[in-house]
């Protein structure tokens, strides 16, 4: 094997063909989109080269601003949230359904199979306020309070999307952490309970250590997704209200397609692209410090 | 010591490379073709494809019934093809066909001029003033029609398959049983919207969701208050949105909503959830434009009664330099024509359409186009007579707010609208954002 990898026509014969297909398909759009950073314009007018004039108006421009926090606390808080609840479920699955968790955990995994958009509606309706109440609205007004306008604000808006995308993924989470649960030696386990660790105590000194990695993969896996959200957002709430739940790959799509300007766009592009890989290298980086400290 | 400085050659060099490709790429861009096929001459498509809007159905209908009547022999030599857009993924999908020269034969033009204009500069669009003398049918189009089109597109270079006055629709039988009269000023129409909610109806209906509808009343108030010119100057930049009289325009509009008089969750509402509440008597007043006559007329849609519908002028505003009597005038989403595909057989198409739609649209529909109407259609309803004779009439037409704004600011206008009217957003900061977007592009 070591005669193998040190032969360099080897090398270059087995991973030749797959970096040549990465490069084509992703090292060359991503260059491409950099380079209409450089222009102003659109595929019907043509396109000019205007310098750094684009990365000028990033700077200044309020809306990226604004969508740049809520991306931000969109993926803090949703990331918190999915691996959060896909963690306590995997638990449950664990420690108290056991091998009885099958039903369970399929049924809970169902809505990430569904597309986002009937999803999207399904929660546009259980909100609603006009032209009727959903029926989230209709059990608030028979309890007696009055009906909230859920989409009317940016606040609220909010809420029902993380709750939304929390519903739609948190299944997903909990079959991923599941998996790195059940990898924990059962011997451990007992020793454990043996020596009186229980409950909590148990869960805060020997699993959550033990299912350090994989949480860690499922809280890079929930960042990254969530710094992309794009789906979710347009299909329920489409940015609003206003632009108060625009994400920044939201705000790209129309400035590029909607507002006709391919070079500000991609250089909205390429910040996303920036922040993206700044979270992946910390979250990388600080995985193998972190791993380090978890297995002693 | 030689490793790091060879990684750092590395990284140099990398980095180096990637600022190359970027300028390469850049310098690589172009500056595109604007002119159709690279100067070659317009050729037939091997189908007559025409791209509607889904909110729209109208349109495509009328283009299927000419089809099997008028112009079924345009239709065997190149038969129609309807696609539908929604009208929001429009400007989208325009501009990306336009860029790869694919556009349809006939198309919705886009939400904005803004759109058109973009399209007109690459070469992708007829200019009818010439294609219809050529075949001889630039007398099917009305005079007032081709003007509107030409302050507004820079030349004619869309279709007026309507022609549209805009206003408020109300339901007589509900002022009347609130003793309310026609409005003649913004005061009086805003009493009347209390009186109306203080008896349990709600005044305005609107489409939040939509945006224009609401953003209509503000630039309606500005042409009342400032004078017809008052959107020109703005698009001159004589004028600014943030100025006081035209914030107050907004606070006016901001402040109906505050007082809950578009009912509840205007932004969750749809166009057509819009319609149909005045419709059905639930909401009192519509601001909208006469192509909304469709609707009144289309039997089971209407349960107040044609009857008991009338229309009205955007009241005065007191103090203004605008009248009640310049109504504002529109040619609605009008429809235009492919100049790379513009053969001999779509060429045919475009004088059967030309020739034929004004009578199919005003006598099936119940819609009045720009197109004259060969036979004149006899039959109509007193709100129809109504609306065709101020059409005929209105000696001065303004423009609706967004008219003259870029489609960045028409975007960020008619998303912003429905937070104006909830209270979520201020007068000041609606106005300050479109501004903004106007200043940007």
């Amino acid at each position: 094997m070591t005669e193998l990898l040190g032969n360099k026509r080897a090398i270059v014969t087995l991973i030749g063909p797959a970096l040549l297909i990465y490069t084509a398909v992703m090292l060359v759009p991503v260059f491409w989109s950099g380079g209409y950073s450089l222009t102003s314009g659109n595929a019907v007018t043509g396109y000019h080269f205007v310098g750094l004039a684009n990365f000028r108006e990033l700077l200044s421009d309020s809306n990226v601003r604004t969508a740049l926090w809520f991306t931000v606390r969109y993926a803090v808080v949703l990331t918190i949230g999915q691996v959060a609840t896909g963690y306590l479920l995997a638990l449950f699955y664990v420690f108290v359904l056991k091998r009885a968790s099958a039903l369970i955990r399929t049924l809970l995994f169902f809505p990430i199979v569904l597309p986002t958009v009937a999803v999207a509606l399904m929660f546009q309706n259980l909100f609603s306020i006009a032209p009727v109440n959903g029926p989230v609205n209709s059990l608030l007004t028979a309890v007696g309070y009055h009906a909230v306008d859920w989409f009317g604000s940016a606040g609220n808006a909010f809420w029902i999307i993380i709750i939304m995308d929390i519903w739609r993924s948190m299944g997903f989470y909990a079959v991923l952490l599941y998996a790195g649960l059940v990898d924990i030696p059962e011997t451990t386990i007992e020793a454990a309970r043996i020596d009186g660790a229980t409950g909590p105590r148990l869960v805060r000194h020997i699993v959550l250590p033990l299912s350090f990695p994989v949480l860690l993969s499922a809280l890079i896996f929930s960042i990254n997704g969530t710094l992309k959200v794009f789906d979710s957002i347009l299909a329920l709430t489409n940015g609003g209200p206003g632009n108060a739940t625009t994400p920044l790959t939201l705000y790209m799509f129309n400035t590029s397609f909607s507002y006709d300007e391919y070079g500000y766009g991609a250089t909205i592009a390429l910040l996303l692209t920036v922040i993206c890989l700044i979270v992946t290298l910390t979250l990388y980086r600080w995985s193998r410090i972190g791993g380090q400290g978890a297995a002693r | 010591m030689h490793k790091v400085s060879r990684d750092r050659r590395l990284r140099t060099g990398l980095a180096g490379a990637a600022v190359i490709t970027l300028l390469t790429l850049a310098a690589c861009g172009g500056a595109g073709s604007n002119s159709p096929s690279g100067g070659a001459a317009p050729s037939d498509p091997s189908a007559f494809t025409f791209l509607n809007i889904t909110e729209n159905a109208q349109v495509g209908s009328e283009m299927k019934q000419l089809a099997s009547g008028a112009c079924a022999a345009e239709n065997k030599a190149l038969p129609l093809q309807v696609q539908d857009v929604p009208q929001a993924s429009l400007d989208q999908k325009l501009l990306l066909l336009a860029g790869q020269h694919a556009l349809p034969s006939m198309f919705a033009a886009g939400n904005a001029p803004a759109t058109t204009k973009t399209l007109v500069k690459g070469g992708d669009v007829v200019n009818f003033q010439t294609e219809l003398a050529k075949l001889g049918v630039a007398g099917d189009v009305e005079p007032s029609a081709i003007s509107s089109i030409d302050s507004l597109f820079g030349g004619f270079y869309v279709l007026p398959t309507q022609l549209n006055v805009e206003g408020i629709f109300y339901n007589k039988k509900i002022f009347a049983q609130d003793g309310i009269a026609v409005p003649q000023t913004w005061s009086q129409l805003v009493a009347d919207a209390a009186t109306l909610q203080a008896n349990g109806v709600q005044p305005f209906s609107a489409s939040g969701q939509q945006g224009w509808p609401i953003t209509r009343l503000i630039g309606d108030y500005l042409d009342r208050s400032i004078g017809p010119d008052a959107l020109s100057a703005v698009a001159k930049g004589t004028a600014k949105l943030t100025d006081p009289r035209y914030v107050a325009a907004a606070q006016a509009v901001a402040s109906l909503g505050a007082k809950g008089y578009f009912g509840k969750g205007v932004e969750s509402i749809d166009y057509d959830t819009s319609v149909n509440t005045f419709l059905t008597g639930k909401a009192a007043m519509l601001y909208m434009g006469s192509w909304v006559l469709s609707n009144i007329a289309t039997p089971g849609s209407d349960t107040v009664g044609a009857g008991n519908i009338g229309f009205m002028p955007f009241p005065d505003v007191a103090g203004g330099a605008g009248s009640a009597s310049q109504y504002p005038a529109n040619v609605g989403l009008p429809y235009t024509f492919n100049a790379r595909t513009l053969g001999p057989k779509s060429a045919a198409w475009l004088k059967c359409v030309a020739a034929n739609y004004g009578s199919v649209s005003l006598k099936s529909y119940d819609t009045f186009s720009g197109f004259a109407a060969h036979p004149a259609v006899t039959g109509l309803t007193p709100l129809e007579s109504q609306v065709q004779q101020i059409i005929s009439s209105t000696k001065q037409s303004v423009l609706w707010f967004e008219a003259l704004f870029s489609t960045q600011a028409t975007t960020v206008s008619q998303q912003d609208a429905a937070p104006l009217v909830n209270g979520s957003m201020s007068a000041s900061a609606f106005m300050s954002a479109v501004q903004s977007a106007l200043t940007t592009s």
